[in-house]
């Protein structure tokens, strides 16, 4: 069996960074595994523009944010197979990939990254009621039959969700001619960027439809009725508030789920809230030598933050290979508190970090003007003051080396009223 | 001129014509869609009940029974899944006990095997079983096919021996002459010595066609479920049954052949035989119900809801018979629950028991040729799987991330007897679609396949039925 250093699976924004990291790192025998027909993953039907912001400090568009980490890896002469689906993934890092050009084949990791990003959320897994005729997709799959295959998908088009795909998707028909009636979302509040809402909705008088869903499909071939709903504050449909519009499309952009079944099948433990691994401060699972990052690991909103958190992950691989990782040790909870969904990373063994630990996390509701709390062991050691938070956008909170020392029980994170 | 023309590709007509196919005899099959298996035969819950619940005296419970000792070597000889799973009724407090053990007595009267539990034997078979649980029946012999795949499989065995299948072919009106019917369709007229009359919900309308009788007449119900994500194991092995009470058998826990599980249905009336949209109110009420009898059941892992209809008769019964005022003209008519169950044994009973009466069925002199089973790779081992590769590298190209489906695999069920013509077709042969992404990543990819094979634009690949186009023109590019 042939033996690579690390295997990264997924060939996205996340293990391109990766793989960039660790081999700037001094890991050189790295095998990138990508399922598509080319490297950059969902980057490629994103031709929109607003990518990389924060890495390049300029505006790029998906396929062009994706070419600079492309030609990254090329200049490195990483090496990658396309059209590579990994099959299974064991606990003892032997993964089987399969490619028209070889095959059936197993290989031996010394080290895996998990890069395999997230899928959409469906129709069918919110339960809408209806028909189930042509013309209804979640937003991603209408995204690539437009700018990657070439097909207009419908003329008069309603989108539930506003999640930022829904909205991206929203400009993206309109410009191409479709009529847009409008995006109706469950919450009330925008699921989407904020200046995503600005430029693909109010841009284009697209309405949005807070606390409202679609309560009803129509058409038994081709979609040609959709029903929205004002919902309740338990989400059930309100009888009377009904609107009824005539399209032959409905879109849904009703959330991203990571894809976590090689690592499922690797025993790695997934968290209830991110559906994705637990990880410690190197982005390192529960299993001996596998990491992960990205949107397999939890749903980001920018790519900028995918790719520092691939940077980060590959640089933890390259430790690890290294044996620089300091094993077992006593770790710290990072612990979500009241108004805070989830923290990424879990915990952190503080004999690995260097001066500072960067905490992800996102908010569980809208808050205005509050107070975002760490406490050590019950203790507060921190009060950052938020004017706005959101679900949509993630937080981050960076905790020093010395606020870890002496932290018998856990650090919590939680959001105040009160200074 | 054939000697037997079936009217509908669902699960009794394609066994009935797969019956027909080892006899000298000319068979054709028209079917009204695109595709077979359809309508009744693809929203059902996929359940080969044990026979303890049917009525005494209905030709339900003696077809029932008998098509349970079939299904198990029909599935051997179609090469498809079948699974003996078991099942449990379950009664959830001390007032259901007296139904329980009147079923009990039933099942035991007609010798189906089964055996009452107590809630700790129960629990220990069934882990997932509500705590509430006072008593259950098991019942060892219930078990789980692919409705759908069943029926494509014995079609396509059928015309691999010589039955003609006529899709998109909607009968309009039938011609009674002395010796033979005329069948007028939407595409054609076909003439036949004999007409078996397997419309499904229009079996009623098929009927008046040629007959003045209205002797019985369909009532469609709907059905509806939702359809949890695979899971290893199932969150229950066998199928759970509440006690039936007179909305019909109740909210059941099933699970399939391909390990995902079913929860449903509900049974209300309709009136549009095409209405197979799912209802809030529907999917509420079976979410409401579902956990009375099982407990832990990850509502989360939801993928997908669909609704099935039911041709229910208005005597309550199957109507499996000849015509009163139409010779040679046999209705197998309000196949029902538990049609699916009886599907081999209707055949069976139409063949000897109507037919042999009619017509001399002489078997065929040469050897049959037997179907040659879908390629499923995920169940194949690495050096299978690669032999498959040596030969077409098609096999190595992964089509469907949820199931690990290739194209080599899609290509294959494209190029058959009853072969897929659509989006819906491939899904229901080859599953790219059914599983968690529900075909968000695999749609696009199969439309290029289908589109390439069938040597059509992509425009004209169809999801499901003939108006169903997925995709409007080109982008302005």
């Amino acid at each position: 069996m042939k033996t690579y250093d690390l295997v990264v699976i997924g060939g996205g924004s996340a293990g391109l960074a990766a793989a960039i990291s660790a081999y700037d790192n001094g890991v050189t025998d790295i095998l990138i595994l990508e399922r598509d027909k080319e490297l950059g993953g969902i980057l490629n039907q994103c031709i929109h523009n607003g990518f990389g912001l924060h890495t390049f400090k300029e505006e790029l568009s998906g396929p062009s944010y994706a070419e600079r980490f492309i030609t990254m890896i090329h200049d490195r002469g990483i090496q990658f197979k396309l059209n590579a689906m990994v099959t299974h993934l064991s606990d003892e890092k032997v993964v089987e990939y399969v490619t028209p050009a070889e095959g059936y084949v197993r290989i031996q990791a010394k080290a895996v990254i998990l890069a395999m990003g997230c899928r959409e959320r469906t129709r069918g897994a919110i339960a809408v009621p209806g028909y189930r005729p042509a013309g209804i997709w979640s937003a991603g799959t209408a995204q690539r039959y437009l700018n990657m295959e070439g097909y207009m998908v419908g003329r008069k088009v309603f989108i539930l969700g506003s999640g930022d795909i829904g909205l991206i998707m929203a400009r993206r028909m309109s410009l191409e001619g479709a009529q847009v009636m409008g995006v109706a979302e469950i919450m009330p509040y925008s699921n989407g960027l904020p200046r995503n809402i600005k430029q693909c909705l109010e841009d284009f008088d697209i309405p949005l439809f807070l606390s409202h869903t679609i309560s009803r499909i129509e058409g038994k071939q081709r979609v040609n009725q959709v029903t929205i709903q004002q919902v309740d504050d338990k989400m059930k449909p309100i009888a009377g508030t009904e609107k009824v519009f005539d399209v032959d499309t409905v879109l849904f952009s009703v959330g991203l789920i990571p894809e976590n079944a090689l690592s499922e099948e690797a025993e790695v433990k997934l968290h209830r809230r991110t559906k994705g691994p637990i990880v410690d401060e190197s982005y390192q699972t529960n299993v001996d030598g596998i990491f992960a990052c990205g949107n397999v690991l939890h749903v980001h909103d920018l790519v900028d933050w995918v790719s520092q958190e691939g940077t980060k992950a590959g640089k933890a691989a390259s430790r690890y290979l290294k044996k620089e990782l300091v094993e077992g040790g006593s770790t710290i909870d990072l612990d979500a508190g009241i108004g805070v969904g989830y923290i990424v990373p879990h915990k952190v063994n503080p004999d690995n970090i260097g001066a500072t630990v960067e905490c992800m996390f996102r908010v569980t509701r809208t808050y205005k003007n509050v107070f975002v709390k760490v406490y050590k062991d019950g203790e507060v050691i921190k009060t950052v003051k938020k004017r706005a938070m959101a679900p949509a956008e993630m937080e981050n909170i960076v905790l020093k080396k010395e606020d870890l020392a002496g932290c018998k029980k856990n650090i919590l994170i939680q959001v105040s009223e009160e200074q | 001129m054939y000697d037997f023309l079936v009217i509908g590709a669902g699960i009794s007509g394609a066994l009935i014509a797969r019956d027909l196919s080892k006899y000298q005899c000319s068979v054709a099959i028209l079917e009204k869609d695109n595709d077979v298996a359809n309508g009744v035969t693809s929203g059902n819950s996929a359940m080969i009940h044990s026979g303890h619940d049917p009525k005494d005296g209905t030709m339900k419970l003696k077809m029932n029974l008998r098509g349970n000792e079939m299904w198990e070597d029909l599935c051997k000889e179609l090469k498809v899944d079948f699974w003996r799973n078991g099942a449990m009724v379950v009664a959830v407090s001390e007032e259901e006990l007296p139904a329980l053990h009147k079923l009990h007595k039933q099942a035991i009267d007609r010798k189906v095997p089964c055996r009452l539990l107590n809630h700790d034997e129960a629990l220990a078979m069934e882990p997932n079983l509500s705590d509430h649980v006072v008593e259950a029946m098991d019942l060892p012999t219930t078990g789980l096919v692919s409705p759908w795949e069943s029926c494509i499989a014995a079609i396509e065995d059928a015309m691999n021996n010589g039955v003609e299948l006529f899709l998109g072919n909607k009968v309009e009106k039938i011609v009674k002459h002395a010796d033979h019917y005329e069948v007028h369709t939407t595409k054609g007229v076909y003439q036949s010595r004999f007409v078996i009359n397997a419309a499904g919900l229009y079996a009623d309308k098929i009927y008046g066609m040629v007959s003045d009788c209205t002797d019985w007449k369909i009532n469609p119900r709907k059905g509806e479920y939702f359809i949890l994500d695979k899971q290893n194991p199932t969150i229950v092995t066998r199928t759970i049954y509440p006690l039936p009470s007179e909305k019909g058998k109740g909210v059941l826990v099933i699970p399939t052949v391909h390990h995902n599980v079913l929860l449903g249905p509900n049974s209300e009336p309709i009136d549009d035989p095409e209405a197979n949209d799912n209802t809030y109110d529907a999917l509420e009420y079976v979410r409401r119900e579902v956990g009375k009898c099982v407990k832990n059941i990850p509502m989360g892992d939801n993928i997908r809801t669909y609704a099935g209809l039911r041709p229910t008769g208005s005597t309550n019964d199957f109507i499996i018979e000849e015509a009163k005022d139409a010779e040679r003209f046999i209705n197998v008519a309000c196949i029902e629950s538990p049609g699916l169950a009886s599907a081999p044994a209707i055949s069976e009973y139409v063949l000897n028991e109507i037919i042999s009466k009619k017509f001399d069925l002489v078997k065929k002199t040469e050897p049959r040729i037997e179907r040659r089973p879908w390629i499923i790779m995920n169940r194949m081992d690495m050096d299978a799987k690669q032999e498959l590769v040596n030969g077409d590298t098609k096999f190595a190209q992964m089509i469907c991330r949820c199931e690990h489906i290739s194209e080599g695999e899609i290509v294959d069920i494209i190029h058959r007897n009853c072969g897929a013509t659509t989006v819906k077709g491939v899904k229901r042969r080859v599953r790219p679609g059914a599983g968690r992404c529900q075909g968000g990543f695999c749609e696009p990819k199969v439309v290029a396949i289908l589109a390439r094979e069938l040597k059509v634009s992509p425009l004209d690949v169809l999801l499901d039925g003939d108006d169903s186009h997925l995709l409007l023109e080109r982008t302005k590019g």
